[in-house]
């Protein structure tokens, strides 16, 4: 308070000696601007009617997801360490919604972050840390995490471990399966599958653990649901009190069985798929995958499909199915209000977009919505186009940035990380 | 047909070497024969890059950001070690290495089903594409690295 007074006087004595007449209005908004404002060219992003977009921070490193806190403190997972730090919190010290304050903390880097319960939870590719928060949100140690998670599987492929918490103490990690398709020999053409496949005792699913338990692994926790060959994007919808993940569908079908699948359905199948999960899923990985033109689960090659024989009916259907290999790194159900009443509710997916479209050209890139009435999802949408800064990507180093992170502000403003060039985004409604 | 070709050449090249004077080499004609040679095994190349390399290391050889690595400009592809590359492409990769100061995600498969001449004419494309520059890697160096890969 007292430095804004020292800077209104200063104002007024400089305004004085330059003859320019101020008012009180002026000097309040140079002190202390009050409203978030959208860039000029909305952070080159494609938008609805009535959204801005502004560039809170830029450059930050490779920002995977983001928690916000109430105060609007946004806190940012890297995927590696800049400057031996993974985890970089932006803080807005003027309102004026750019981070002015950014610092970093945390030795390890990783995709998964979440706040609950007065917590911050991150995560690295084997493991799982919470730090306390404070009454303002500030962490108390940041030197001294307790590490509630230990000991996860982590073989290079899928490895990023994405959480979320329920309303009953508990978190739910996943643990991407470390194979493309369980073949006896991964990504290698022809090579049969696995039966069973035995990466899912400890893979291709998703774990439940306490979320306030030290040093849990595989023994104290839950196999939640598997048949999950990789999810990243996963969030707890607390209308519903139900978990909702976004898989990563198999890649290769014509790279690895040339004879039965075209280049066309190569890169068209199969879906990238929306499940409502409850506990003893299975969702069919490695053994079947989604094909989004017939809706129905079909007999992975791998296990003696052909692109024509149905899958087992035992395997949960998803309820969203997206075209093919877009890559859903971030969910996030919407429960503010800033935003006009479809979005209330419904679901934002962060799509990293393709590569193994190729030698098509790449689709996703984008922030995508799904309304959700009664609990039920509606016709999917592109929400936040333009993060690729180009027309057609043909091969993904093209892409400029790739939406890795949704989170949701206090006041409604819905926050998107991208990976690629460490900007994070603030996307704000200011229509009537 | 086109490797009778290349040995006719290649034999004519060095009768030519023999009987030629050592003064009155005729320099100019070789250094056509080879270019013709490289060029001929780079668009041979493409067409096993198009049907082997490409979904995974993209049509601009960028590959994917943290999944499948580069070829293009990567130090490893136009360095001098040509045994290595065989190996890679033969044995496929599924460690984690660090290649020029990143890691890469996922497994590549072996590609021990190529013959010794696509893998030369693979290996000279992928050097000699983008804004790589790099020396050919012929089917005797193919050759002598296949019987030392194990």
């Amino acid at each position: 308070m007292k430095k804004n007074v020292s800077v209104f006087t200063l104002f007024l004595a400089m305004a004085g000696l330059s003859g320019i007449s101020a008012n009180a209005s002026d000097s309040l908004t140079l002190a202390k601007p009050v409203a978030v404002v959208a860039d000029a060219d909305n952070a080159g992003l494609k938008l609805p009617a009535g959204f801005g977009a502004l560039k809170v921070a830029d450059g930050i490193g490779r920002a995977r997801h983001i928690a916000v806190t109430a105060q609007g403190d946004v806190y940012v997972k890297l995927m590696r360490v800049a400057d031996g730090k993974g985890i970089v919190r932006l803080r807005d010290t003027n309102g004026d919604g750019k981070a002015e304050d950014i610092s970093s903390m945390g030795n390890y880097g990783g995709t998964g972050i979440a706040i609950k319960n007065g917590y911050l939870y991150a995560s690295s590719d084997e493991e799982v840390f919470r730090y306390k928060l404070d009454a303002k949100g500030d962490v108390v140690s940041p030197l001294q995490p307790e590490k509630i998670i230990t000991g996860l599987i982590n073989r290079r492929q899928h490895e990023s471990k994405s959480i979320t918490l329920d309303n009953n103490g508990n978190i739910y990690v996943n643990i991407g399966a470390y194979s493309n398709s369980c073949q006896e020999r991964d990504r290698q053409t022809g090579s049969l599958g696995r039966m069973p496949c035995p990466i899912l005792d400890s893979a291709g699913g998703i774990w439940q653990f306490k979320a306030d338990k030290l040093n849990q692994t595989y023994g104290d926790g839950v196999r939640y649901a598997t048949g999950l060959r990789n999810v990243v994007g996963l969030d707890w919808n607390n209308q519903l009190n139900q978990l909702f993940v976004m898989q990563h569908g198999r890649d290769d079908l014509h790279n690895l069985f040339p004879s039965l699948y075209t280049q066309q359905q190569n890169a068209d199948l199969p879906a990238e798929t929306m499940y409502a999960l409850n506990k003893g899923d299975n969702a069919g990985w490695p053994y079947t995958y989604y094909d989004p033109f017939k809706n129905k689960k079909m007999l992975a090659p791998e296990y003696g499909g052909d692109g024509v024989k149905e899958g087992s009916k035992e395997y949960i259907d998803p309820v969203v199915a997206f075209p093919a290999h877009m890559a859903p790194n971030a969910m996030l159900f919407y429960t503010g209000s800033m935003f006009p009443a479809k979005y209330k509710n419904g679901a934002f997916i962060a799509f990293h977009g393709s590569w193994n479209r190729a030698p098509l050209p790449q689709e996703g890139y984008y922030v995508a919505f799904v309304p959700f009435e009664n609990g039920k999802p509606g016709k999917w949408e592109i929400f936040a186009n333009g993060f690729a800064g180009v027309e057609v990507v043909t091969g993904t180093r093209g892409a400029q940035h790739r939406p890795s992170g949704l989170a949701e502000g206090p006041d409604g403003s819905l926050y998107v990380a991208d990976d690629a060039k460490g900007t994070i985004y603030r996307i704000v409604y200011t229509g009537k | 047909m086109k490797k009778l070709l290349i040995l006719s050449v290649a034999a004519f090249t060095s009768m030519a070497f023999q009987t030629a004077p050592k003064k009155q080499l005729p320099a100019k004609p070789a250094a056509v024969n080879a270019a013709n040679t490289v060029s001929a095994s780079i668009q041979r190349g493409k067409q096993v890059y198009t049907t082997t390399c490409l979904a995974c290391h993209q049509v601009d050889g960028g590959g994917v950001p943290h999944l499948n690595p580069p070829l293009d400009g990567a130090t490893g592809v136009i360095g001098k070690d040509k045994i290595r590359l065989v190996r890679i492409v033969l044995k496929g990769l599924d460690e984690r290495v660090e290649l020029d100061g990143e890691y890469y995600s996922n497994n590549m498969a072996a590609h021990a089903d190529l013959s010794n001449q696509q893998i030369a004419d693979v290996l000279t494309y992928i050097r000699n594409s983008w804004t790589n520059k790099a020396g050919a890697v012929t089917l005797a160096e193919v050759k002598a690295a296949r019987a030392k890969i194990k």
